[in-house]
């Protein structure tokens, strides 16, 4: 019963719930046990199961009473960059030491007003700086899925699960939890659902609020949904998305049905296909996948065609501006001052420079440099100025496209997952992973990342779907399409399966998870 | 001008003014901004810069700094921007402070000063931006460590800069005393530099005159505009002193050292803060509906100048006289309430005069003025009918003030009402100058100045009830030689 539990869909979850197939602390207890069975990869820095028993409680409460939400014993997990009232909250930062917020964020209040179940808080890169999820202070995450033997020979090295949401994608992939949430900066979400082969959801930039969502870079940074199916997102996104008057930069739109937007009716629809998107080097099976997405929207009456956004190629190095640029400013509270950590010095400044020293990882200082550069009198007008003019061109880039096109399609990552140093230590190689995903998120437009196909040693490609402004129902009704024709069915290598267990037997197995 | 071993050196002065927001809101939290409460007892988790937390711009703040840039006479920026100050320091949370920096909501401006020979000098305003006060870092609270006090950080300020306008210490105080006096009239700061919600940083260069500027030193949070006016004057003269002994001004920041009267440098150029201004990417532009914009303008209250030229030409004042009134709005609202209906000139007078002089001996403002406006009304009346002298109205007021009772009550439980029975004052003059039967020998000898000496001892004998007219004519009747000798 409880393996094939954390096999469900959200969707299927849901209905489950409703017909009371299950309960669910049914649900629940399935899940905590899975959690605890995925901690090999490493994907949780804090499990709630006592709070998750709570909350099913509580749900299972309404659903007995015909009052159920939408979300209703729904297990979740949350990435460690949502601020949980009372969990500790960390952004896989040392310097956030001990941080237990006095506040929950909007998304994830939401999520628990509709009735979803916290399982706990996953693994990212530092501040959600990072493609690979190497970067956090509590190790690294390993991607549940392994090359096949037979791709590169031998090679069964573990995989990074790309970042910075690369413990909600390694759980969901791995089955640990139904679905969870991500935030995506400049691919943060797409990319690790690429690599982990799960459906991850970068809603338009003001669509889910950002209030107590740790900063990276706030004019960039949006939460969105990771789960298993396209219609999951959609069931997800609508409880997290909407106006928060608490954010300012939230867009006061109303939220559409996402669930009722996947009709899978996209004849006539037209699809750009970006030819700036191959970069060099890109394996050709990106490019197979990517052509062979296309025919499957052809085939279901959409059309293709061929379209430029000319200035693609500055989308990277300005992104690598205009992020940091902000993140240097949004990191200077993290002073040693009022919360987290403190390395005592002998005067203010070098209490300062030890406490941002000890608590920032490498590649968190390395853009706190970069950024406070790009600022300084003198560089400003030549890099930041500069680089929010590209990112303007950039939006021209995608506008323009709009008027010919309904949606564009594109691959994902310029490639699959790679292996701990495999890709060597030279940072700007690193970089090269989001370039794909850096100009949606500079435009602000809503953009799907979709498992399409597999890699030549097995590891799931997605192809990402990118839709105008606030038009996510669009993006998701595209997505579906491309969903049901690539049939993506395969589980990875390591899943929280092969363990029976029943409610009964759990208590002891219970302590040890909560303690 | 200041004259100088070798020659005459002009001072120029521009002055930014930090005036706190009157709001029970924070500018970005909805935290309180009480005065005087607790450390760290109004602070929101905005406030204190914790992870995750946004800011909300409280409309309210935005509406007061609208309504002063109104009241400067200035332009309203309809579209402006917050940006990031980036620097750190213990009590400033964020690592940045949010303020305006190249689009503020207040563009040019100006202030019209009264000088002291009568005439007028308009001083221009620069710019007037919206920021966060910080907190308060308190050093004297243990012998090793800084104490921080995060109540004052977030509370939202006005930063008002003026053009480099201003030639003398005298001015200096002529501009804030004015600036203040216009932030309370609309309400968006009580101007109380003691409580510091109006602090003042002020750069001060010496040029030959009519030549160009000199190399300025900015003194830093100077808190009364006494002080204002002293460190000018110090700061002037050293720099003149520095000149003329052949050594140059080095731009520097100077604190004031009240104790001493002196200037001394805070830290130089070199040291100065690179702040990385950029736009917050929390706030979207400060985009102003120009209706609102007019509306506001249109429920602007009178300002000093308007109330000044109003009571000169429509009532008839004197130009001291109105510029003392309108210094203020309540002694302003005050003479308007005790004028209505009234010769306003006497008002005034009385304003001006006795009442001023008695709060200034009780030492109290005139919201607690022991003589209500109504009040003072009615012993203004009580003089117009001829029921008291205005001789004796100084008496009935001066136990209004002692006792707060109506004019009317102490003429009555007196017994002050005035005496016009002309036979009960010619009775009177018959009974002194039988008395001083000699005076009036001298008076006849031609000893003219022996006039006023009758007058006095006639309302003498009258406990100063005499009607002062009826006994002049009188009196002047009986010595031209009318009736008995």
């Amino acid at each position: 019963m409880s393996d094939s539990l954390t096999q469900l869909t959200l969707a299927e979850a849901r209905d489950g719930l409703a017909r009371k197939v299950f309960s669910a602390r049914e649900l629940a207890l399935a899940h905590i046990a899975a959690v605890e069975a995925v901690r090999p990869l490493n994907a949780f820095i804090t499990e709630t199961p006592e709070r998750a028993l709570a909350m099913a409680a509580a749900a299972d409460d309404r659903l007995a009473h015909g009052q159920a939400r939408p979300l209703d014993g729904v297990p979740i997990a949350v990435k460690d960059l949502f601020c949980t009232k009372g969990v500790l909250t960390t952004a896989a930062s040392h310097i956030l030491d001990g941080f237990r917020p006095p506040y929950e964020s909007t998304v994830t209040e939401k999520l628990w007003q509709a009735g979803a179940v916290m399982l706990g808080k996953t693994n990212l890169d530092e501040f959600g700086m990072g493609s690979s999820n190497m970067t956090s202070h509590y190790g690294p995450v390993e991607n549940p899925w392994r090359r096949q033997p037979g791709g590169r020979a031998g090679d069964n090295r573990p995989l990074v699960p790309g970042g910075s949401s690369g413990g909600s994608a390694a759980a969901v992939a791995a089955r640990a939890a139904l679905a969870a949430t991500g935030t995506d900066t400049g691919g943060s979400i797409r990319q690790p659902a690429s690599f982990c082969g799960i459906v991850g959801l970068k809603p338009s930039y003001g669509r889910c609020s950002r209030w107590g969502v740790i900063a990276y870079a706030s004019s960039l940074d949006q939460p969105g949904p990771m789960t298993r199916t396209v219609r999951d997102a959609a069931i997800l996104l609508q409880s997290m998305a909407g106006h928060d008057p608490k954010d300012s930069t939230s867009a006061p739109l109303p939220v559409p049905n996402y669930e009722a937007a996947l009709s899978g009716d996209i004849r006539g629809l037209r699809i750009g296909l970006p030819h700036e998107y191959r970069a060099p080097g890109m394996p050709g099976e990106i490019e197979a996948v990517w052509q062979q997405g296309a025919e499957w929207l052809r085939r279901a009456g959409a059309e293709p065609v061929e379209i430029s956004l000319p200035h693609t190629r500055y989308a990277l190095p300005a992104y690598y501006i205009i992020a940091p640029a902000e993140a240097s400013s949004n990191l200077a509270r993290y002073d040693g001052v009022r919360f987290g950590l403190r390395v005592e010095g002998d005067n203010l400044d070098e209490m300062y420079e030890l406490t941002r020293a000890a608590g920032f990882g490498a590649e968190v200082r390395r853009r706190v440099l970069i950024g406070t550069y790009v600022l300084s009198a003198g560089y400003y007008d030549a890099y930041y100025l500069k680089a929010q003019r590209v990112r303007a061109l950039i939006a021209q880039d995608f506008a323009a496209a709009f008027t010919q096109v309904d949606c564009l399609l594109a691959p994902t990552a310029p490639s699959s997952a790679f292996a701990i140093g495999e890709t060597g230590d030279d940072p700007v190689a690193m970089y090269l992973n989001d370039l794909f995903t850096v100009p949606a998120s500079l435009a602000g437009l809503p953009a799907i990342s979709v498992p399409a196909g597999r890699s030549g040693d097995g590891l799931p490609l997605g192809l990402q779907i990118i839709g105008r402004p606030f038009d996510e129902a669009g993006v998701l009704r595209a997505a579906g399409v491309l969903e049901d024709a690539a049939q993506f069915r395969d589980l990875p290598g390591f899943v929280a399966a092969g363990r029976r267990i029943r409610d009964r037997d759990d208590s002891h197995h219970l302590r040890q998870a909560g303690s | 001008m200041i004259e100088g071993r070798t020659g005459e050196w002009e001072t120029v002065i521009g002055l930014e003014v930090h005036a706190q927001i009157v709001s029970e809101a924070k500018l970005f939290s909805g935290a309180a901004t009480r005065f005087g409460a607790e450390p760290n007892t109004q602070v929101s988790p905005v406030d204190a810069a914790f992870p995750g937390m946004l800011p909300v711009i409280n409309r309210h703040c935005v509406e007061q700094a609208v309504k002063t840039g109104l009241g400067l006479d200035a332009e309203i920026n309809l579209v402006s921007v917050f940006d990031r100050k980036n620097y750190f320091y213990p009590d400033l949370p964020a690592g940045y402070q949010i303020s305006q920096y190249l689009q503020p909501v207040v563009g040019h401006g100006r202030i019209v000063l009264d000088m002291p020979d009568g005439s007028t000098r308009a001083i221009g305003i620069t710019r007037l931006h919206l920021e966060q006060d910080a907190g308060k870092s308190l050093h004297d609270q243990h012998p090793s460590l800084t104490y921080v006090d995060l109540n004052r950080a977030g509370i939202g300020l006005m930063e008002i800069v003026s053009e480099p306008d201003l030639r003398s210490a005298q001015e200096a105080g002529l501009y804030l005393r004015k600036l203040r006096s216009i932030l309370r009239y609309l309400g968006t700061c009580d101007g109380n530099m003691d409580e510091g919600s109006m602090r003042c940083d002020a750069n001060v260069s010496v040029r030959r005159p009519g030549g160009s500027f000199g190399t300025r030193c900015e003194i830093k949070n100077v808190n009364s505009v006494r002080y204002v006016m002293q460190a000018i004057e110090y700061e002037a003269r050293r720099q003149v002193e520095l000149l003329e002994e052949g050594g140059a001004v080095v731009q520097q920041t100077r604190l004031f050292d009240v104790g001493r009267g002196i200037t001394r440098p805070m830290r130089s150029k070199e040291d100065a803060h690179d702040y990385r201004y950029f736009p917050d990417p929390d706030l979207l532009p400060l985009v102003l509906d120009r209706d609102w914009v007019d509306g506001l303008r249109a429920g602007l209250p009178e300002l000093p100048d308007a109330k000044k030229a109003r009571f000169i030409s429509a009532l008839g004042l004197s130009p001291e006289d109105a510029e003392v009134l309108v210094a203020e709005q309540a002694p302003a609202l005050f003479f308007e309430e005790v004028a209505a209906g009234r010769d306003a000139k006497l008002a005034a007078n009385w304003v001006v005069g006795d009442l001023f002089a008695a709060l200034n001996r009780l030492g109290c403002g005139i919201e607690r003025s022991p003589v209500s406006p109504a009040q003072l009304g009615a012993l203004i009346d009580l003089i117009a009918d001829g029921t008291i002298s205005g001789r004796l109205a100084k008496d009935v007021f001066a136990e209004m003030v002692a006792t707060g009772a109506d004019p009317a009550t102490i003429v009555e439980q007196k017994g002050l009402r005035q005496v016009t029975d002309s036979g009960a004052i010619a009775a009177a003059i018959e009974a002194v100058l039988a008395r001083e039967a000699d005076k009036l020998a001298e008076y006849r000898a031609g000893r003219d100045k022996l006039y006023g000496f009758f007058v006095g001892q006639i309302m003498k004998a009258t406990q100063g009830k005499a009607n002062p007219t009826l006994v002049n004519e009188l009196l002047k009747e009986r010595l031209a030689g009318q009736g008995p000798a």
